[in-house]
């Protein structure tokens, strides 16, 4: 009776993340549009985190994001700011949004701002900053925070006009397509930005902008393979969030990485609000030339949001040219993605890859299949240096830690053994 | 039912190997075309995840 009782929540829950429909239908400021922010609030990727356990990229961004913001001057009074505790520390998760690698954001930054449309609910991401020495992997030199700047003054006042002349962009729409085109929507946007940039020029062409501000926001847009990731995060993010606090659901609707801890929230567990947080994992994949595993931060980011929602790792079938960057061969990349179908309540109804006869990502990670079949959820991620303000040094694949999943499913038996149902 | 088994090993067999990797090994060894279906115990055999598991169902 109790399993009947399960898959029925579980169905509701797939139901709505399968109906959910995310468009861009905003560009803001952060302060101004993401609920409970504040000026003295930094968001970050991943479970909750104090200062003394960040690791060095998201150290490095929240010193950047604090000296960008001109509330200290320098690393060391940054540094001395976020031990004196003024600042508030909070998950993106917490706010309705998701940030890639260390994820900060703070109170000036332009923001994404997405709807979902079948069931009204909002989340938001910043815009990306392009690869190299940039904030999401630790960096904040000089040319990091003259970016920001760049972002804040240009890039988001700009798009915003533009989206406005262009209206709501359907992200769903966006992202199968994407997955056609040999995309899997988190280690490979290749696609994905350029029917980006190709639906948003015209509208940045009509802007009241100068034109080499139009010059420089395409030539920005462009350098980027990466720019429609920011999108695509919070489109799963908004997707899945429609299927947070369904009693008795073993659904995943969070998994994310702040670099110290990988933490995930189930559905059915105390209002989907619950983490359920391990050590995370080092990342197995390919360097940057003069870089290896002794250079690695643990895993990191919000981005694996994608996978939660059914596309990245597991889409990983349609992209096999992402192989090059994480390693492996296609045939890999065709068996992340089946075994996937392992461990999820469902399959996807306008995600499909062309490869598997068109069939559905796999969607709705149970914990019950994970922790019965041992296999996890498959993620496909970048690999931030250690330290703060180096950068990306390669990218990989990297699996959650089991404790989360079993942490989780013993936490949903006690809470069914508290109602007596079991 | 002798015979059958006689017919069946004078055909190319294909084999799948389930369980330790090594049965499969000596036959790959021998040129014998063996797939090795990658098998765990239920939750990794961990008692306390089964009972766990067994109580939802």
């Amino acid at each position: 009776m109790v399993m009947e009782k399960i898959n029925a929540a579980n169905d509701k829950a797939l139901e709505i993340i399968l109906n959910g429909q995310p468009s861009l239908v905003g560009i803001g400021k952060c302060l101004d549009v993401v609920p409970g922010m504040t000026e003295k609030t930094l968001l970050h990727a991943g479970p909750p985190i104090t200062w003394d356990k960040a690791s060095g990229p998201l150290r490095g961004a929240m010193m950047g994001a604090l000296i960008y913001e001109g509330l200290a001057e320098d690393e060391e009074s940054a540094t001395k700011l976020l031990e004196s505790g003024e600042i508030t520390l909070d998950p993106w998760h917490h706010h309705d949004g998701v940030g890639p690698m260390a994820g900060v954001a703070s109170a000036s930054m332009p923001v994404f701002i997405i709807k979902n449309e079948t069931y009204g609910n909002y989340s938001y991401c910043t815009l990306n900053e392009g690869l190299g020495k940039v904030l999401r992997f630790g960096a904040y030199n000089k040319e990091v925070i003259d970016r920001l700047k760049w972002m804040e003054r240009v890039l988001g006042p700009l798009l915003k006009e533009a989206l406005e002349l262009h209206g709501p962009m359907d992200l769903k729409t966006l992202i199968a397509q994407m997955l056609q085109m040999g995309d899997e929507g988190h280690n490979r946007n290749k696609s994905g930005t350029g029917m980006f940039i190709r639906a948003i020029a015209p509208h940045v062409a009509a802007t009241s902008f100068d034109l080499q501000d139009k010059i420089d926001v395409l030539k920005f847009m462009d350098s980027n393979d990466h720019f429609v990731l920011n999108l695509t995060m919070p489109a799963c993010k908004a997707t899945l969030d429609a299927a947070k606090g369904i009693p008795y659901s073993t659904i995943v609707t969070t998994q994310a990485r702040n670099g110290t801890e990988f933490g995930i929230r189930v559905s059915g567990i105390e209002g989907g609000d619950r983490w359920f947080t391990a050590p995370a994992e080092y990342i197995d994949g390919l360097y940057f030339p003069g870089y290896s595993q002794e250079d690695a931060n643990p895993d990191i980011g919000d981005s694996v949001i994608t996978e939660t929602a059914g596309i990245g790792g597991f889409a990983m079938a349609t992209a096999p040219a992402i192989v090059q960057f994480v390693g492996g061969t296609p045939q890999d990349a065709v068996n992340y993605s089946t075994s996937m179908y392992e461990i999820t309540h469902g399959e996807n109804n306008v995600y499909q890859i062309p490869f598997l006869n068109f069939r559905g990502t796999a969607t709705g990670i149970d914990i019950r299949k994970v922790v019965e079949t041992g296999i996890l959820p498959v993620i496909n991620t970048g690999i931030a240096h250690k330290d703060p303000g180096v950068g990306q040094v390669g990218a990989g694949i990297v699996r959650p830690p089991m404790k989360c999943y079993e942490d989780a499913l013993q936490a949903f038996v006690e809470m069914l053994e508290k109602e007596g149902l079991v | 039912m002798m015979s059958n088994i006689n017919e069946l090993f004078g055909k190319e067999l294909k084999v799948i190997n389930m369980g330790l990797d090594s049965f499969g090994d000596d036959l790959k060894e021998q040129n014998i075309k063996t797939v090795q279906m990658r098998w765990r115990p239920p939750a990794g055999g961990s008692k306390k995840m089964m009972s766990l598991l067994s109580k939802l169902k």
